[in-house]
């Protein structure tokens, strides 16, 4: 009830715990670097263990990686690369207040992330079907089947955390179109659009990292 | 919150509107943005789980009282041992003083009207009643027997109890933290009033915002580890199961990569907190203020960097042991300079006794203690006998509960009637300070003798020449027991009969005693203006 009480001019979009739309800005950037940051640690744990079983194992990971589709990572880096792109332009546009450019920037970004999905179902369904998923379906039986499994439990944990990461983008990605629909946004209050970029560009990095370190692995040194 | 119309009545002077009288229903309090209606809601919750923790405390020292396992199976006990340390570490050490009084008073003391994120404040709360959920739910459905370590391969391929929930629960609980964590870093940034510079912050302020970093930086690593175990637990992943050549040892790593740092998490708030209190009941400026503010940063840093003193004895390599433990002994110097700071601050104060008072000397010689002892355990040798003994419990409870559960009651007692605009009786608080000291060094200063002579922790069985100090232990844990029962049954009552408080009953600095008790739905009347360092305690007007 105070709520309103304490606000004479209220700015379109100001919290009330601020006391200006600067301050607000700021306090949505930080926080969402702040939030990447505890990402980075998070996906670090993955990093971290891929790469002490990678030198325990450079044989096994070296041929776990040649059997990954090369061709649909290569797609999929492109895909996310553009999705970057079309995002970065959704942040441009929502600095004009332009809310037709931003649905269409927006709407370009969420059809390159399910496009992504999409191609990821069809590797998760191939490696499925060769036998290639430690503990559910598992075919290898040579000498180095346990360090192959390592491989692959590394390729699913890390790939479906990232998978995990994108559908959560998806699902924000919606929430801020109809926001834009509604015509939340303006030159002056534009700050979700901005930091669910930061979001996007986060969890596309994140791609970049594990392209070459699954899929580009078989290709260098010691493969069959 | 129940409060009468006399009340109302008494606090004529006082704006009538504050957050605890702004609504009264369920829905004003479940739905509600306020930090301290947050914090006040996350007493409630912590209040509970340090409850069942004290239960399963009880039982571990019920068993203990007879060389023979006579009380419980080896099964049995290996669950309760567990159950108390999770909940005690996961769901009430870790939210402990951040979730409450920090989040009651980081925003007051920066002079803002309520943290930068109030959602995501509320939204953690529902994920750590969530994570509480789940745990109880691991608790009634047969307990968890892993130790609150997790470690592999207790926890993978020798465990048949619950521990996919049990890591759920400590996973969705370290989240909660991430979101406290991640508010209070944004809100000292960017919220600070007009004259408020990062040193005229007051020193509780500095170590939230140490602890916080500690919870964005550390907190994402245990959540992954714990991803990593419900792999393994779940779809066979091997990651930690030698067998499937995965590395045991890896799971240690990862797992005190946070696990480390996150016991400053459990100490450093209580550090802000007796910062106060020092300044306060010695009515003086605290000595060396940016040392102090800068050692907390130190301990976070350093934190960071000692995690591999927990594996001196599992087949890590001597020299990484070494780095390690030098490491280690360095945190031991921002700890120090913290303690003489305080002694200092002391010295040639004109010393108030009071309630506060008896907590921060109690506080000062608990964190002594444990701190002293922690340099014992991080030299390489000493640790080889002295690992995974009673001497390890007694150093950690010296410093979880010696230092964090004793400043936060002691920032109870403190802040009580900000909170709840009621005094308590103050000779009750002295006698819970002291009941609390002394049964605490009772239960645990017995431990450091057990554990050097070789009681190794986690047995319930021991030789009978053990049996004389763990009767003692568990006699004092009666004392201990008491003393935290004692100011539960007096703080409630002063809820309710409890005399007014005045805006400023203890006369301190700071911004949050020169707005109302309690303080209205947006902390201060008008933003503050901030002209002066902290602790100015010259100019202080008496009351």
């Amino acid at each position: 009830m105070a709520d309103h009480a304490l606000h004479h001019d209220h700015p379109h979009g100001l919290a009330h715990q601020f006391e200006d739309m600067p301050q607000q800005k700021e306090s949505a950037v930080i926080g969402m670097w702040s939030f990447l940051i505890t990402e980075i640690l998070f996906f670090g744990g993955f990093f971290a263990t891929y790469l002490i079983y990678r030198s325990y194992y450079p044989e096994a990971f070296f041929e776990g990686s040649s059997h990954l589709d090369i061709p649909m990572g290569a797609f999929n880096t492109i895909v996310l690369i553009v999705s970057s792109l079309t995002m970065a332009m959704a942040v441009h546009k929502s600095h004009e207040g332009n809310k037709r450019g931003i649905l269409v920037y927006l709407t370009l970004t969420g059809i390159l992330g399910l496009t992504f999905l999409v191609v990821k179902y069809f590797e998760y369904s191939a490696k499925i079907e060769y036998g290639l998923v430690p503990g559910l379906a598992w075919h290898p039986h040579g000498e180095n089947s346990p360090q192959l499994a390592l491989f692959y439990s590394l390729y699913f944990g890390m790939t479906g955390m990232h998978a995990l990461h994108m559908i959560i983008g998806i699902g924000l990605l919606i929430w801020v179109f109809v926001k834009a629909a509604q015509g939340t946004y303006t030159a002056e209050y534009n700050a979700p659009v901005e930091i669910f970029g930061l979001y996007w560009h986060f969890v596309d990095i994140v791609w970049i990292f594990l392209f070459p370190l699954l899929y580009l692995l078989g290709t260098q040194g010691g493969g069959h | 919150m129940a409060i009468t119309e006399q009340d109302v009545q008494a606090s004529e002077d006082a704006p009538s509107v504050n957050y605890l009288n702004n609504g009264y229903g369920l829905k004003s309090w479940l739905l509600t943005k306020d930090h301290k209606r947050i914090a006040v809601l996350y007493i409630i919750s912590i209040s509970i789980f340090f409850a069942l923790g004290g239960l399963f405390a009880s039982l571990v020292r019920f068993e203990l009282m007879t060389p023979e396992g006579d009380l419980m199976s080896s099964d049995t006990y290996n669950k309760v041992f567990s159950m108390h340390g999770i909940i005690m570490v996961f769901f009430f050490l870790v939210p402990s003083i951040p979730a409450t009084i920090g989040n009651f008073l980081v925003p007051i003391m920066v002079g803002a009207k309520d943290l930068a994120f109030p959602r995501i404040n509320l939204l953690s709360w529902y994920v750590y009643v969530v994570a509480g959920i789940l745990g109880t739910i691991a608790v009634v459905g047969g307990g968890v027997d892993t130790g609150w370590t997790f470690y592999t391969p207790y926890s993978s391929t020798y465990s048949n109890s619950n521990v996919i929930l049990a890591a759920m629960a400590a996973f969705m609980a370290g989240f909660s933290s991430i979101l406290t964590g991640l508010n209070f870093v944004v809100t000292i940034h960017t919220m600070r009033a007009p004259g408020m510079t990062w040193f005229r912050l007051p020193l509780f302020v500095w170590s939230h915002y140490a602890t916080s970093i500690i919870m964005l930086l550390g907190t994402p690593v245990i959540a992954i580890t714990l991803v990593l175990l419900m792999l393994e637990r779940g779809f066979g992943f091997g990651f930690f199961d030698p067998n499937l050549g995965g590395d045991p040892v890896l799971f240690q790593h990862l797992f005190w990569f946070y696990s480390h740092p996150a016991v400053y998490i459990m100490i450093l708030p209580s550090m802000g907190v007796m910062s106060e209190m020092v300044a306060a009941v010695a009515r003086k400026r605290v000595f060396g203020y940016e040392f102090v503010a800068f050692s907390s940063v130190a301990i976070a840093i350093l934190g960071f960097l000692v995690w591999g003193h927990h594996m001196f004895v599992s087949s890590q390599s001597t020299y990484a042991g070494m780095v390690f433990s030098i490491i280690t002994f360095l945190v031991a110097v921002p700890s120090a300079i913290k303690t003489f700071n305080w002694t200092a601050t002391l010295y040639k104060g004109s010393i108030v006794y009071d309630t506060s008072m008896f907590y921060v000397y109690g506080y000062l010689g608990l964190f002594l203690v444990g701190g002293l002892t922690g340099l014992f355990l991080s030299s390489m040798g000493l640790d080889i006998h002295l690992h995974d003994t009673y001497f390890v419990v007694a150093h950690f409870h010296y410093i979880m509960v010696g230092g964090q559960v004793m400043g936060y009651l002691g920032g109870m007692h403190f802040w009580w009637p900000k909170i709840t605009g009621k005094m308590f009786p103050d000779i009750c608080g002295k006698i819970s300070a002291l009941l609390v000291f002394l049964g605490f060094n009772f239960t645990f200063f017995p431990q450091f003798i057990l554990g050097y002579m070789g009681m190794p922790r986690r047995y319930h069985v021991y030789p009978e020449e053990f049996q004389i100090l763990n009767v003692a232990s568990s006699l004092g844990a009666s004392l201990l027991a008491l003393g935290y029962l004692v100011p539960g049954v007096y703080l409630t009552w002063s809820i309710f009969k409890g005399p007014k408080a005045p805006d400023n009953p203890w006369g301190a600095k700071g911004l949050e005693w020169e707005t109302t008790s309690p303080p209205p739905t947006f902390n201060f009347e008008e933003t503050p203006v901030v002209t002066e360092e902290a602790y100015q305690y010259g100019q202080i007007e008496e009351h």
